[in-house]
C-alpha cells in the first residue's frame, strides 16, 4: 500500500469509526474518572454495566416493547440504581480498607454479571434495530455519514461536555471537587458526603448504561462486549491520567481516532495501538498526559 | 514475623508435604496433581508481588502463557530435552517480566494494576495474531521430550516427579527470597513505602527485582504446564487467567507462604469439577461470588484465618507470615 495514494472515502470511513469508538471510550472513561475522583477506586464492573445497559435495552424491546427513545432515558436510570445498590451494600462496607480490595470486589461483581448473562443468553450476540428516525444517512461529498453514527457522536459529546460543565463550573460541581480534596471538612460544613458518594457512583455507572444503549444498535449485544472494551479504557485512563475530567474525555476521543487511523494505515496493529501508546506515555510521561500524581 | 519456632514449623511442614507429594500419585490421578502443582507455583509466584510487596499485578497471565508458548515452540521445532525447554520458557518470561516491570513500577496501586492488565492484553493480542502460536486453535501437540535426554517423559509418573521437582525448586526460591534481607526490604516497602525511601532504599529497583522473580517463576509454571497438557492455548494469556491467580491467592491467604497453594488446590478442584458441559457456564459466576465473599468478609484467606485462629488460641506462630 502506498501512503501517497490515500483513498479519501476509506480514510474518512475509518476516522468516523474511530470517532464512534472514541465516543464510547470517552463515556466510559468519564464514568471511571468521576467515580475515581470521589471514591478513589476503579470500578472494574464498568464494562459489565455497559453490557448490562445494552441488555436491558434489548430485553426491554423484546419483552416490554420499550422503544429506543424510552430506553435512552430508562436504561441509565436502571443501571444507575443498580450502581447505587452496589455502592451501598458492597463498596461502602470496605471503604476504609486498601483500595485494591474494592478493585477486586468490582472485578468479582463483573464476573458474576458476565457469567450470568452468558449462562442466560449464550455468548453469541443479539441484534438491536436502529430506530426508524435514525436510519439512513447523508452523502457529504467526501464521505457517507450514516445518521445513527452521527447521533452517537452527538449524544456522547453533549453528555461529556455537560458533565464537564457541571463538575467544573457549577456549585454542585464545586461540592464534588471539595469532596475530592477533603471529604471530612466538607462533611463538617453540613454536606451529606456519604449520600453524595453514593449518588456520584450511581451517576458514573449510569454513564456506562447510557453507552450500552447507544452501542446496542451498532455492536451486537453480547455478554463479553464489556470486558474487551474495558481493558482498552483502562489503558486510556493510564494514558490520560485521572487528573482531570476533561482529560479523560479528550484522551478517550483522541485514542478512538488514533485507533481508526491505524485501521486505515496498518490494520494489523489496530487492536494493539492504544496499548502501544500507553507504553510510550509510560516511558515519556509516566504520570499520564493530564495526570498530576506520579 | 519469623521467630525461629515458625521457621522450624514451616520447614517441618515443608518436609512432610514433600513426602506426601512423593506418594500422592499412587492415590490421585497424576495429571490432576500436576495441574494443581503448576497452578500452585503460579499462585506462589504471584503472591510474591501481592502478598509481600503489596502490588496487585493484573497481568500475570502474560508470563504463564509466554513460558508455555516459548517452551512449546522450542520443544516442537528444535526438540530440546525437557529441562532445557522449561528453562528457556522460564528465562524468556523473566525477560518479559523485566520489560513489564520497567514500565509498570513507576505507577502505584490501582494504576499499577491497570498498567499490568493493559500490557498483558497487548501480549494476548500478539499471541492471537502471531503465526507460531496457532491462534485460536492453540499449539499442540507439544512433545514432552526426554529429561536430560535420557528419561522418557511421556510416562505420567516420570512427568509427575519432574513437575514436583520444579515446584519444590520454585517454592524454595520464593521462600528464600521472602526470608532474605531482600525480602525484609520488600515487606518494609509494603508496610510503609515513604519510610523505606527515606531509609535510602531504591524502592523502584526492589519492586522491579521482585517483579522479575515473580514473572520468571510464573513463566516456569507455564512452561511446565504446557508440557503436562502437551498443549498451549490462548486461555493462558487471557485476562481471566490473571483474575484466577488473584483469586487463588486471595482465597488461600495473601502474604502467607502456603496460602496460594491452598487457594490453588481449591480453585483447581472447582474448575475441574465444573469444566465441561452445561456446568462450564457456572465457573465464572462461582469465581465472582468467591471474590465478593473473600473481599467482604474473608480477607485473610484460609491460611490467614488459620494462623489468626492459632495465634489467638494457642499463641503459637502458625504457618508463617
Amino acid at each position: 500500500m502506498s501512503f501517497l495514494d490515500i483513498n479519501i472515502f476509506g480514510l474518512m470511513g475509518q476516522l468516523l469509526v474511530g470517532l464512534i469508538n472514541g465516543s464510547f471510550y470517552a463515556l466510559l472513561a468519564l464514568g471511571l474518572a468521576i467515580i475515581f475522583g470521589l471514591l478513589r477506586i476503579i470500578n472494574f464492573a464498568q464494562g459489565a454495566l455497559y453490557m448490562l445497559g445494552a441488555f436491558v435495552a434489548w430485553l426491554g424491546l423484546q419483552h416490554l416493547g420499550m422503544n429506543y427513545w424510552v430506553a435512552l432515558f430508562v436504561v441509565p436510570v436502571v443501571v444507575g440504581l443498580i450502581g447505587i445498590l452496589m455502592e451501598r451494600f458492597f463498596i461502602r462496607p470496605i471503604a476504609n480498607e486498601d483500595h485494591l480490595y474494592s478493585l477486586l470486589l468490582t472485578f468479582g461483581l463483573a464476573l458474576i454479571l458476565q457469567g450470568t448473562f452468558t449462562h442466560m443468553f449464550g455468548s453469541s450476540g443479539m441484534s438491536y434495530n436502529i430506530p426508524d428516525a435514525l436510519k439512513g444517512g447523508n452523502n457529504l461529498g467526501f464521505m457517507y455519514l450514516p445518521t445513527y453514527r452521527a447521533w452517537i457522536i452527538l449524544v456522547s459529546l453533549v453528555v461529556c461536555l455537560g458533565a464537564w460543565w457541571v463538575i467544573e463550573k457549577t456549585s454542585l460541581g464545586s461540592y464534588l471537587r471539595a469532596g475530592t480534596e477533603n471529604p471530612a471538612l466538607l462533611q463538617a460544613f453540613g454536606v451529606n458526603v456519604p449520600m453524595m458518594i453514593t449518588l456520584t457512583f450511581g451517576f458514573g455507572v449510569a454513564l456506562a448504561g447510557l453507552a450500552g444503549v447507544l452501542a446496542a444498535p451498532i455492536y451486537s449485544v453480547s455478554p463479553d462486549m464489556g470486558s474487551n472494551i474495558l481493558i482498552v479504557v483502562f489503558a486510556i485512563v493510564v494514558i490520560g491520567g485521572m487528573g482531570s475530567i476533561g482529560g479523560a474525555i479528550l484522551t478517550g476521543l483522541g485514542m478512538g481516532v488514533v485507533e481508526g487511523l491505524t485501521k486505515y494505515f496498518y490494520p494489523e496493529a489496530s487492536t494493539t495501538v492504544i496499548f502501544m501508546v500507553m507504553v510510550l506515555v509510560l516511558l515519556l510521561k509516566p504520570a499520564g498526559l493530564f495526570g498530576k500524581e506520579a | 514475623m519469623t521467630s525461629s519456632a515458625s521457621v522450624h514449623n514451616i520447614r517441618n511442614l515443608g518436609i512432610a508435604l514433600i513426602l506426601v507429594g512423593l506418594v500422592a500419585p499412587l492415590v490421585v490421578y497424576p495429571v490432576f496433581l500436576m495441574k494443581f502443582l503448576c497452578f500452585a507455583l503460579f499462585a506462589c509466584a504471584f503472591n510474591l508481588m501481592l502478598g509481600f510487596v503489596g502490588m496487585l499485578s493484573f497481568g500475570h497471565a502474560a508470563f504463564l502463557s509466554t513460558g508455555g508458548y516459548v517452551t512449546g515452540y522450542l520443544m516442537t521445532q528444535v526438540g530440546l530435552s525437557t529441562e532445557l525447554g522449561v528453562l528457556a520458557g522460564t528465562i524468556v518470561a523473566g525477560v518479559l517480566g523485566f520489560i513489564f516491570g520497567k514500565l509498570s513500577v513507576k505507577r502505584e496501586g490501582i494504576y499499577f494494576a491497570m498498567v499490568t492488565l493493559a500490557l498483558a492484553q497487548l501480549v494476548f493480542f500478539f499471541y492471537l495474531q502471531a503465526p507460531f502460536t496457532g491462534g485460536e486453535d492453540g499449539m499442540q501437540p507439544i512433545p514432552r521430550g526426554e529429561l536430560f535426554g535420557l528419561i522418557d517423559m511421556k510416562d505420567n509418573f516420570n512427568m509427575y516427579y519432574f513437575v514436583l521437582a520444579v515446584f519444590v525448586i520454585g517454592f524454595s526460591i520464593i521462600y528464600r527470597t521472602i526470608h532474605s534481607p531482600f525480602g525484609q526490604v520488600l515487606k518494609a516497602i509494603r508496610e510503609n513505602e515513604p519510610r523505606a525511601v527515606s531509609l535510602g532504599y531504591n524502592v523502584r529497583d526492589y519492586k522491579l527485582m521482585a517483579f522479575v522473580i515473580s514473572a520468571t517463576l510464573a513463566g516456569m509454571a507455564g512452561a511446565t504446564k504446557a508440557l503436562v497438557f502437551e498443549l498451549e492455548s490462548l486461555t493462558d494469556a487471557h485476562w481471566h487467567m490473571s483474575g484466577e491467580v488473584v483469586l487463588m491467592t486471595l482465597l488461600g491467604g495473601m502474604g502467607t507462604i502456603f496460602g496460594p497453594v491452598v487457594g490453588a488446590a481449591i480453585v483447581v478442584a472447582i474448575t475441574t469439577i465444573f469444566s465441561g458441559g452445561q456446568m462450564g457456564n457456572y465457573i465464572h459466576i462461582i469465581m465472582g461470588v468467591i471474590f465478593v465473599i473473600c473481599v467482604l468478609s474473608f480477607r485473610r484467606g484460609v491460611v490467614g484465618e488459620f494462623n489468626h485462629f492459632m495465634q489467638k488460641n494457642f499463641t503459637a506462630s502458625g504457618l508463617g507470615k
